[in-house]
């Protein structure tokens, strides 16, 4: 087992991927000093991959998504590593710069399509902006895409009408997913779409995504904070704690075998409905206060496996059958 | 006068939640009283903000002036003819004296206590009458809500300041206790509005739910779990309405509504008017209580709008950056 | 619909508590003011007039005050406001009718035009926000919105109109001229309506940059802004279309409630400039004692702050589509 440091090129970082991020880093920078919300975050997207990226509330994760959107505003800003897409690194390009990516190639699903739709503009109104914004002209041509594309997650068209605050929950959260694919890009970077329904429509929902991700081949970038969720959809699993990667791996492998402490804890904390009646665990403690960096591990203090060393030294992203953890247990020097 | 007040929105479109504050029972536990973990919070406040600092310095200038006016300057101001007419600026009298034989100086420092008196006056009355009626239509709920609520929105709509015109022309003339009577009962409407959308959130917290489930007394709970969550907008209120009385009686004043016989800096331009201050060439007549008025108001003003970027941390002054090292080293492509 | 109702109702409701506070006003202060007000015109004025003065005013107890009410009422929506005392035998109405077309000129302008300018200007400090215009702005316009309207509009005199000599600062035309239609008259005009428009402008002009920028910060950290700007929409388009829409919501309200300010702050810069607008009768009716005026004057303020209130309710509903199906 060795050691990867984050910045040379391993398995987990091919060329003709379609998203590189290597050692991206966010800080939130304010008068009274400044805290590292992402630390040196590095993954790859193949084509047509479904990553999804889990964490706690508080994580990181969201804030990593918008840095690699380019989406961060002040007082968040990029302070360092890339973020290649498509050959070309997003960061520190300009807003010109990036029109042209810009839904085309790359668009955004949020949270809760209540605050993410402009309460003041119907439907058509705002997938009219989007398109006329790259080019697309004609009227007609922007009523059948609109059409074409609310047909596609199964809402009636007649809704094109409607304002936001008009349509359900989950017609809303429909409609921002069939936004999302009025280009139909090559990458959709979604921020806890599911979050704000219940568990019936989150399903759904879920399945509807798949299915388009089945139909046009892009690649998906899925963030959310339910574990149970994501395991069924995704193909790798990145766990994010205190804004750093504690793991990261297939999907399947890191559900049977978890290796990092903290990713365990997660697969306790969610019963699954078909298996034996098991009691049911949290994580002891909270999640740390960024602003106070220490040294060692960040997971130390709640760690069921805790010893010695985890408190004086950081941690790396260890190698260990086929994913990769930030676990001194796994660096190769302990038995 | 300002209008809508600087910095603030008319409709707390979502109240102004106090995470900074709490309930008396937090963490700490009741070792300090709500009232003075408050009071150090705005002091430790206070001093942060460039803003608040510049508006609490200038205000208790005028406080201490007021105050202590004698410290600065003896004799009656009063008296007209007691000097000569028209003197020229000079240690005895810094501001020189008036068309009529009055020294201008000691006028302005004795005219800064009517209008403290008057400001602190409105303000306290204010907030407390909306205090009483913000909290009370929100916790007795129901159809005392509801008129409490229409009577606010209807006087909120009159217009203030002919009404104040028009009860003050009825009385003739108002001195400094009839003046906060008139201001207060015409302006608490808009400060009552915001007391009670902030009282209604906070009904439904947890921490009034557990003190209710505790047994606590509606009058304790009113008293001290609600009020003390509310100070920011306890202090806002003070000040706004401060602001108002500040502007409004200087107004009347001016017009002739104020008491004659007072010292005050809106009867000192309403003599200086009536005796053609400009036309005789004694403009400091006009500029100086003017400007006393506008440094008070501006106190005021900057301490409310220093309070609203405290609660409010979006609207902080953001600190320009320079750009990191590492972003100017990648370039676009590649 | 049912919004348009009960918007309606409350004009209504509001109307009707001004009217009764007019009548009421007078039977409230501690010896009846109108009882020295007819003492004083006793020797120029009609017996009617002052008869029906005395009714009026409630002076005349012979009649019920339900009575005494239910003839003002009556009086009000015939529009019959009496005779002004101190312009006798001039009627309240003639002198009410040309003081309107004055003030409406120079309040209305000046206000649409500052809230206009101020929106744009807070929209821009917004938008470049830590720039030099949003650092400066907040404590300079915290400054300018607390001067005294009358006293802004000495200072204004003090330096355009006596020591520069550039602008005529008295009334609303020179005295030897007389209306008519004629260009040289439409310039005398407006060269006096420029100082007192100016001062309105500079104190009014503060709030609107100051609320409207904070609102746009607020609306700018909201997830739909985020979200255009993801789909790559122009600069311009995110500021107008997204944020500034939704964030002057907010403001139209507050633009009409603040109208009654501005009115308000007009009567003090009539005063100062002696421009003879609603405002300046209002307080020569007050200093007069000239009631009859002075009350039809207070209910022509109210009802004005009240019907722009309403037109700005329409204006958000017009605007904000979730206020529409709220009802």
């Amino acid at each position: 087992m060795r050691s990867a440091s984050e910045t040379e090129v391993t398995p987990d970082q091919r060329s003709g991927s379609v998203l590189d991020v290597r050692a991206l880093s966010v800080e939130y920078i304010t008068d009274a000093g400044s805290v590292l919300a992402v630390d040196n975050v590095s993954f790859s997207l193949d084509p047509g991959e479904f990553v999804a990226v889990v964490g706690e509330s508080g994580c990181g994760k969201s804030t990593m998504l918008f840095a690699v959107a380019q989406l961060l505003a002040p007082p968040a800003e990029v302070t360092g590593g890339t973020v290649m897409f498509k050959g070309r690194n997003l960061v520190g390009l300009t807003d010109k710069s990036l029109t042209a990516i810009r839904w085309k190639d790359l668009s955004v699903v949020m949270q809760s399509a209540m605050n993410a739709l402009n309460p003041v503009k119907t439907i058509a109104a705002q997938f009219k902006d989007a398109m006329r914004a790259h080019g697309v002209t004609s009227s007609a041509e922007i009523a059948n895409r609109s059409a074409e594309v609310l047909k596609m997650v199964g809402i009636d068209p007649e809704h094109l009408k409607s304002y936001p605050h008009q349509l359900s929950g989950g017609m809303r959260q429909r409609s921002m997913i069939a936004m999302a694919m009025l280009f139909t890009p090559e990458l959709v970077i979604m921020d806890e779409p599911t979050s704000a329904l219940d568990v019936v429509a989150q399903r759904s929902l879920m399945v509807q995504i798949k299915e388009l991700q089945e139909q046009f081949g892009f690649a998906v970038v899925f963030v959310t904070h339910d574990m149970s969720l994501v395991s069924h959809f995704s193909d790798r699993l990145i766990v994010m704690y205190a804004g750093q990667v504690a793991e990261v791996g297939p999907t399947r492998t890191l559900f049977d075998s978890p290796r990092h402490p903290y990713t365990d804890g997660l697969m306790d904390a969610f019963p699954s409905i078909r298996g034996p009646k098991v009691p049911l665990s949290g994580i002891p403690g909270s999640p740390p206060n960024l602003a106070r960096r220490t040294d060692g591990c960040w997971f130390a203090p709640r760690c069921p496996k805790v010893f010695d060393r985890c408190h004086t030294e950081r941690p790396e992203l260890y190698y260990v059958d086929g994913i990769q953890a930030r676990c001194f247990l796994y660096d190769g020097s302990t038995s | 006068m300002a209008m809508i007040i600087p910095g603030g929105t008319i409709e707390p479109a979502v109240p102004i939640e106090l995470t900074d504050l709490g309930p008396s029972t937090g963490r700490s536990g009741r070792s300090r009283s709500p009232a003075i973990r408050a009071l150090a919070r705005i002091g430790k406040a206070i001093r942060s903000n460039r803003k608040a600092s510049w508006g609490a310095g200038l205000l208790l200038f005028f406080i201490l002036v007021g105050i202590l006016p004698g410290v600065l300057m003896h004799g009656d101001p009063n008296v007209v003819g007691q000097f000569k007419v028209g003197l020229p600026l000079s240690w005895h009298h810094p501001f020189g004296t008036n068309g009529i034989g009055e020294d201008l100086f000691s006028q302005v420092i004795w005219g800064a206590r009517p209008v403290l008196e008057i400001a602190f006056g409105v303000g306290l009355a204010s907030t407390a009458i909306a205090v009483l009626i913000g909290v009370a239509a929100a916790y007795l709920g129901g159809i005392w809500d509801a008129v409490l609520n229409l009577l606010t929105d209807v006087l909120l709509v009159i217009p203030l300041f002919p009404l104040l015109i028009v009860i003050a022309g009825y009385l003739h003339s108002t001195g400094t206790a009839v003046m906060i009577v008139v201001i207060t009962l015409t302006g608490w409407s808009y400060t009552a509005r915001q007391l009670r959308s902030q009282a209604l959130s906070l009904r439904k917290r947890d921490f009034l739910e557990a003190a209710r489930v505790r047994g606590e007394r509606p009058i304790y709970i009113i008293v001290v779990e609600i009020i003390p969550t509310m100070t920011s907008l306890l202090v806002a209120s003070f000040l706004t309405n401060a602001l108002y009385a500040v502007l409004f009686s200087s107004s009347l004043q001016f017009i002739g509504l104020g008491d004659p016989n007072q010292v005050s800096w809106g009867t000192m331009l309403q003599q200086a008017e009536n005796n053609e201050a400009f036309q005789t060439g004694q403009s400091l007549w006009i500029i100086a209580p003017g400007i006393c008025i506008v440094l008070l108001g501006a106190a005021f003003a900057l301490l409310n709008y220093a309070f609203d970027e405290i609660g409010n941390p979006a609207l902080r002054p953001l600190r320009r950056q320079k750009q990191p090292r590492v972003l100017r080293r990648t370039s676009a492509v590649g | 619909m049912r919004f348009a109702l009960r918007r309606l109702g409350f004009f209504l409701l509001t109307l009707w508590a001004a009217l009764t506070l007019n009548f009421v006003l007078p039977r409230l202060m501690p010896g009846n003011p109108a009882i020295a007000m007819i003492a004083k015109f006793k020797g120029g004025v009609s017996p009617q007039a002052l008869h029906t003065l005395e009714v009026q005013f409630g002076v005349d107890t012979r009649k019920s005050i339900i009575a005494q009410y239910g003839s003002y009422l009556k009086n009000v929506a015939t529009g019959n406001f009496g005779t002004s005392l101190s312009e006798y035998p001039t009627s309240v109405g003639h002198i009410i009718s040309s003081a309107i077309f004055w003030t409406l000129g120079l309040v209305g302008v000046t206000t649409i035009l500052a809230f206009i300018l101020g929106t744009l200007i807070g929209i821009l400090g917004a938008w470049r926000r830590g720039g030099s215009l949003d650092s400066i702005m907040p404590p300079v316009f915290v400054i300018t919105s607390v001067i005294p309207y009358f006293w802004l509009g000495l200072m204004v005199i003090l330096v355009f109109g006596v020591k520069l000599h550039w602008l005529p600062y008295f009334s609303n035309y020179s005295s030897t001229d007389t209306p008519a239609f004629t260009l040289s008259f439409i310039w005398d005009v407006i060269q006096h309506a420029i100082l007192p428009a100016l001062t309105l402008l500079v104190t009014t002009i503060g709030t609107w940059i100051l609320t409207m920028r904070n609102t746009m910060i607020t609306t700018l950290a909201d997830d739909y802004v985020r979200m255009a700007r993801a789909k790559g929409l122009s600069s311009r388009r995110i500021m107008f279309d997204y944020a500034a829409r939704n964030a002057i919501l907010p403001n139209l309200t507050g633009f009409a409630m603040s109208l009654g300010f501005v009115l308000g702050g007009a009567i003090l810069v009539e005063y100062v400039f002696n421009y003879e607008g609603v405002g300046y009768w209002l307080l020569a009716a007050v200093n007069n004692e000239d009631y009859p005026l002075m009350q039809a004057l207070f209910l022509l303020i109210t009802v004005a702050v009240l019907v722009a209130i309403l037109l700005s309710d329409i204006a958000t509903a017009l605007l904000d589509p979730r206020t529409r199906d709220a009802g």
